[in-house]
């Protein structure tokens, strides 16, 4: 598990809403290890103005993964702001993610 | 074709009348006697009634089995069933991931079985939800990894030894790609294989084909097959089971009916075909004393009586006196009646002298009243299942049976009504059921459920037509075990309840009704005129033979007086003859005449004369 925060930047105080994921994931299994890498692109292009992303790895909390209602692998949940939103998959589907997400792709 | 005629005699084999019922492990013997001997698969026991003596004792334990079928087949009711009687039985925990319904959805049909689920799916049972929803969006390949993960930490944590997959084959809508689809379900049997559970995976299959093309792998992957089938029969459904694989495993290869039960399913013509009911030899009224005599003292206890007629030739008058013959005797009783509402019943029965209210009012007596439209045998089956076991009765109708067919298929409502007859016996119940024949006449007698085999008593009421009257005519056409009578009675209805009549034949011709009123008079009528002749004729001879003695008396008493008469001349003749010859002597002495000169003289005077 590890948690990564990007802190808004200061200039960009407009944008002060914090967009919170939680993705989880199965050990080293190839679908979720490029679930995480593509969720990573994804907010290093749209969300640079301020997220938290937290990656719970179900092979280690299997009993946190059930509580949460976790079904299969990867899966990304946003938290926050509302409405809450899940996706399951690789997230290899860039305008199915941020539809979800609620992103507007740029120049768009 | 062979599969069904297996399935049949199995059927036949339970009455007890085929030696069909060695057949099954005739057919593969070198494992089915294996059972004896040391089995090659450890199997652990389903508890579905029938199931586990087709498998050969079970699903192949720590291996998967899969449940194919198509919707409203019965494939969650079999896996739910199979880790409910683990979980009850033999206090195995059981994990059970609905890919369809929600776990909530599951428990509350699972709750119509007498299984206890609420109570189990808190201890024994776990539910995974595996139903995803439909907000969820899909965006790339995914996997079961996680999940998996989570089942394993579950079944760590309960001790869990059976696992379900219900409803597999949304895993395919959701991959969207058979590789992918494929190597899940391979992920999925590895992970079964190292957890040493033993599952069953049930997946959607409409018609043979489609699911042959999409699940051929999936039937190759595992070491059990189970096909649940249900089949449009006039508008209602048939289900059956059949074992198309078993790896390392005799079974039986047969369709055989399915029907859902109150505990669950039951695979047909399962029970053991040794099983014989108790044949008690005490006898029951079958209603009223002359009935009784016709069948030879009335009803076996435990028998079933079948009532056949066309409608109005009071099948349930018949019914209502044998339960309110049970009543008297103090037995409770179990009136179920279909489409009419019990106080209807009674009323119109206390019209022909059957009281029953009384007896509903102590409680010896409960009638029931069920609707037909629209509702299925095997519902019917299990309300009057569930029915019987509340209130345990000792004799019970069924009023009439045929209504369990009138919605839904013929081949159905025919199981349903032999199962519901043997459930009936096997509690050693006396069952009398009525059933509606369509048609008059030849072939008439018999009714559509053909269940006429396997009643122990068959009576047969019909309608004689003649000379603008309708009477009903009673036969016995069978009682089992006894000499019942071979006559044809006339059934007559009055406010003191149903009697029988004798009928008149007459040139060859039943007599009934005004008919045989008319040609009893008609016979009384001849008997006094008969009897005033031969008085009169007595009379008459009487008369004639006084008149004979009479005349003889009178003949006598003239024969007498003649026959006097006649000895009186005899003897005057000789006085005669004496009295001349004295009278000649004296004449002679008077006139001084020579005394007597000779007969010669004499004789001249006497020639003389």
């Amino acid at each position: 598990m590890s948690r990564r925060t990007v802190k808004p930047k200061p200039q960009a105080a407009e944008f002060t809403t914090v967009v919170v994921l939680r993705l989880y994931v199965a050990g080293g299994a190839p679908n979720s290890m490029q679930a995480i890498a593509n969720l990573e692109a994804i907010c290093a292009e749209y969300l640079k103005d301020g997220h938290k992303l937290e990656v719970v790895d179900v092979l280690e909390n299997p009993r946190r993964a059930m509580a949460e209602g976790v079904l299969v692998t990867p899966s990304l949940s946003k938290l926050s702001p509302q409405p809450v939103a899940q996706v399951i998959g690789n997230l290899s589907d860039k305008r199915q993610v941020m539809l979800a997400l609620g992103l507007k792709p740029h120049g768009g | 074709m062979y599969t069904h005629c297996r399935g049949r005699d199995r059927q036949v084999g339970k009455l007890g009348t085929c030696d069909g019922t060695v057949a099954p492990s005739n057919r593969r013997p070198d494992i089915a006697t294996a059972k004896t001997s040391v089995h090659p698969l450890a199997k652990l026991p389903t508890g579905i009634d029938g199931f586990d003596q087709l498998s050969h004792g079970g699903f192949p334990r720590h291996r998967t089995s899969l449940i194919i079928g198509g919707p409203g087949a019965g494939k969650t009711v079999f896996a739910l069933q199979c880790l409910v009687n683990g979980a009850r039985r033999h206090r195995a925990p059981g994990i059970f991931v609905a890919f369809e319904e929600s776990p909530r959805q599951v428990i509350a049909n699972g709750a119509t079985f007498d299984w206890g689920l609420p109570g189990l799916a808190a201890k024994k049972l776990f539910f995974m939800d595996a139903h995803l929803s439909p907000t969820l969006v899909k965006a790339g390949d995914f996997d079961l990894v996680g999940m998996l993960a989570m089942l394993a930490a579950k079944k760590q944590e309960m001790g869990a030894q059976w696992i379900a997959f219900d409803g597999i084959d949304v895993l395919r809508t959701l991959l969207r790609d058979p590789a992918a689809e494929m190597r899940e379900l391979y992920r999925l049997r590895d992970w079964l294989s190292d957890q040493a559970l033993t599952a069953i995976v049930t997946a959607k299959a409409e018609g043979r084909s489609a699911e042959a093309g999409h699940y051929g792998f999936l039937q190759f992957m595992v070491d059990c097959v189970v096909r649940l089938d249900r089949r449009q029969e006039d508008r209602i459904s048939a289900s059956t089971l059949q074992i198309t694989k078993y790896r390392g495993s005799g079974y039986e290869s047969a369709e055989f009916p399915l029907s859902f039960g109150p505990s669950g399913i039951e695979v047909g013509a399962t029970k053991p075909p040794d099983i014989e009911h108790k044949a008690s030899t005490e006898r029951l009224s079958a209603g009223f004393e002359r009935l009784d005599v016709m069948l030879g003292g009335g009803v076996f206890r435990g028998s079933s009586t079948l009532i056949t007629g066309v409608p109005g030739t009071s099948k349930t008058t018949l019914a209502g006196k044998f339960v309110e013959a049970a009543c008297r005797r103090g037995e409770r009783a179990l009136f179920i009646s279909f489409d009419e509402s019990a106080d209807q019943i009674m009323r119109n029965l206390s019209s022909v002298g059957i009281q029953l209210k009384a007896h509903v009012k102590s409680d010896l007596l409960r009638m029931h009243s069920a609707r037909t439209e629209g509702i299925s045998a095997e519902e019917h089956l299990l309300k009057i299942g569930a029915l019987v076991r509340e209130y345990r009765p000792q004799c019970m109708v069924i009023d009439p049976l045929t209504a369990i067919a009138k919605s839904g298929a013929l081949g159905a409502a025919r199981t349903v009504a032999n199962r519901l007859i043997y459930m009936i016996k096997d509690d050693g119940i006396t069952l009398l059921v009525t059933a509606l024949s369509e048609t008059e006449g030849q072939g008439g007698e018999a009714t559509d459920l053909q269940i006429s085999t396997i009643a122990d008593t068959w009576i047969h009421l019909s309608y004689l037509v003649r000379s603008g009257e309708r009477n009903r005519a009673l036969t016995i056409i069978k009682s089992r075990g006894t000499p019942h009578s071979n006559q044809v009675r006339e059934l007559v209805l009055s406010n003191a309840g149903p009697s029988l009549s004798d009928v008149y034949t007459a040139g060859g011709e039943v007599l009934m009704g005004t008919l045989r009123w008319e040609k009893e008079a008609e016979e009384s009528a001849k008997k006094i005129r008969y009897r005033a002749e031969v008085d009169h004729k007595r009379r008459e001879l009487q008369f004639a033979e006084a008149n004979t003695s009479a005349q003889i008396k009178a003949l006598q008493l003239n024969l007498e007086r003649q026959r006097a008469e006649l000895s009186l001349y005899a003897g005057e003749g000789d006085v005669h003859t004496a009295s001349s010859s004295q009278r000649e002597s004296e004449l002679r002495r008077r006139r001084g005449a020579d005394p007597a000169e000779g007969p010669a003289r004499k004789n001249g005077n006497g020639a003389a004369r």
